[in-house]
């Protein structure tokens, strides 16, 4: 392990005790380094989700390790990992600044340093209009600001996204890309993205990892090259066009087989 | 809202309507005063035998016992709500029994609980627990299987404690829903016990309706049963009005 590595997992493998008995993931060796923007494309089905799952520390790996820092994890949810799930995670009986604060709330800091991290959270999500509104009050893609923010807050150095924005619409996808991008770029976090559009691993990416269907083991990684300072407009780059072909080409054969047909 | 508040108007005037009728089928004598007795009269009985005193310690007696009644269903219902939810074979069996639970008259049990538990409260406490706790554990149930798994993850994500989990996720997340079992657990601890009262006991308000009853004393019958008619629509509508505040904030779009 280098020390720029900030996360590495090596020979990684997750079993589900049957009957019947299913490999759903590895072995899977990864680093990401500190700072790194990093995509994990795959099938459906091919365990995207289970990975996450061991970073997050939500569930221990059958076999291998998952380190953090250098920390082994042992299914506790290690400090300075923020995760954002798929569904909407938004408390709808908060009000959008109590869901931004319920993180600290056992954090016992200062009230004034609480409130200071949740206006200013609040603030870079674009939420200071709707601070006092109720989730239901919001669009899919406000809610899913709202538990950004709340993520934010605890200041995490490795932010966990599990197809973050698969709900909400295209425009508002690509624009959801552009924010996260900024919030990577001020934030100096790292940023772990499982998603399963390839225009957007492609698009947000220093690095895309491309896995097989099930048990996912990864096939394919692709640079991206884009400078630090990019946003959604690199969609028209003619180089994004060869990137998301490149992915297709490695995940097509996988799609197929994850579908039930012979490649 | 405007159409909400045209329907209140409607409601109001159709209840106005029937209650005017009725008053006007009495004083011309379409109905035998000896059945009802004018609804004006039931308002003039019921003020009459409240603002006496007689009816004091059963007043005191019955609403205690409805109260103790309620507040045991309620911690007991969601106790055992939450436990047969943690283990779901236990759920599978007592399925199928809580939604039979109201196809027994439970009431029939009222002379067995006598011969258990005597002539005092207790019989009626249980009775009022036996009605009204499966109504609870329903709501309580199916308030716990509509909590989105994805809130559980983020309580693990928080690192939260099983009681802060249970407190601040699950609880206010589950909330509307054993809330329609509180309503329904009133209505039923509050008829358990009056109706326990009125067969075999010697104290309270239903005792009262049956004495009067059984002694042709037609304004006080009436006068009592407008006074518990009153106290359960508050009680459902205090309930009725706390609810809509919870269920208001998640639904204002």
């Amino acid at each position: 392990m280098n020390a720029q590595s900030q996360l590495s997992l090596s020979e990684v493998v997750r079993r589900f005790d049957g009957p019947p008995a299913v490999q759903a993931l590895g072995p899977v060796n990864l680093e990401i380094r500190r700072g790194e923007f990093f995509s994990i494309v795959g099938p459906s089905g091919c365990g995207k989700s289970t990975l996450l799952d061991l970073v997050a520390g939500l569930a221990r790996p059958t076999s291998g390790s998952v380190r953090f820092e250098g920390e082994e994890l042992h299914g506790q949810v290690p400090d300075g990992i923020g995760v954002v799930f798929q569904e909407d995670a938004s408390m709808p009986w908060l009000s959008v600044r109590q869901n931004v604060g319920f993180g600290l709330r056992t954090s016992g800091l200062p009230k004034k340093e609480v409130a200071d991290r949740v206006d200013h959270a609040i603030r870079f999500m674009g939420l200071a209009q709707f601070a006092d509104h109720y989730p239901a009050q919001l669009s899919g893609g406000m809610r899913q600001r709202v538990c950004i923010a709340r993520t934010l807050v605890l200041r995490p150095r490795l932010i966990l996204l599990d197809e973050p924005f698969g709900a909400l619409d295209q425009q508002t996808r690509l624009l959801m890309g552009d924010e996260l991008l900024r919030l990577w770029r001020e934030t100096g976090a790292s940023v772990l993205l499982i998603t399963h559009a390839l225009d957007e691993a492609a698009m947000l990416s220093d690095r895309v990892g491309v896995m097989s269907a099930r048990p996912g083991r990864f096939i394919d990684m692709v640079e991206t090259g884009w400078p630090r300072d990019r946003d959604s407009r690199v969609v028209s780059d003619a180089r994004f066009g060869s990137l998301t072909g490149r992915l297709w080409s490695s995940l097509r054969d996988e799609s197929l087989k994850a579908m039930g047909r012979v490649a | 809202m405007k159409r909400r508040q045209a329907a209140l108007v409607v409601r109001i005037a159709v209840l106005a309507a029937l209650v005017i009728l009725l008053e006007i089928s009495c004083r011309t004598g379409t109905i035998d005063p000896l059945t009802v007795i004018p609804p004006s009269d039931m308002v003039a009985a019921m003020i009459h035998e409240i603002g006496s005193g007689e009816l004091n310690a059963s007043i005191k007696a019955t609403f205690s016992t409805i109260l103790l009644a309620f507040v045991l269903a309620i911690g007991l219902g969601v106790a055992t709500g939450a436990l047969i939810h943690r283990l779901p074979r236990l759920c599978d069996v007592a399925d199928p029994l809580l939604a039979s639970y109201y196809s027994v008259p439970t009431f029939i049990f009222y002379p067995l609980l006598v011969a258990l538990l005597g002539l005092g409260k207790a019989p009626l406490v249980v009775l009022g627990v036996l009605s009204a706790t499966p109504a609870v554990m329903i709501g309580t149930l199916s308030g716990l299987d509509g909590v989105a798994p994805v809130l559980m993850k983020l309580a693990r994500v928080h690192r939260l404690t099983p009681a802060r989990t249970f407190c601040w996720i699950v609880l206010p997340a589950a909330l509307p829903h054993p809330f329609t079992g509180f309503k329904l657990a009133l209505s039923y601890a509050l008829i358990g016990v009056i109706a326990g009262e009125f067969i075999l006991s010697g104290t309270g308000l239903g005792y009262a309706i049956s004495f009067a009853y059984q002694s042709f004393d037609n304004p006080t019958m009436y006068g009592v049963m407008l006074f518990v008619l009153l106290v359960a629509v508050i009680a459902n509508g205090v309930l009725y009005v706390w609810e809509g505040r919870l269920a208001r904030r998640r639904s204002r779009g």
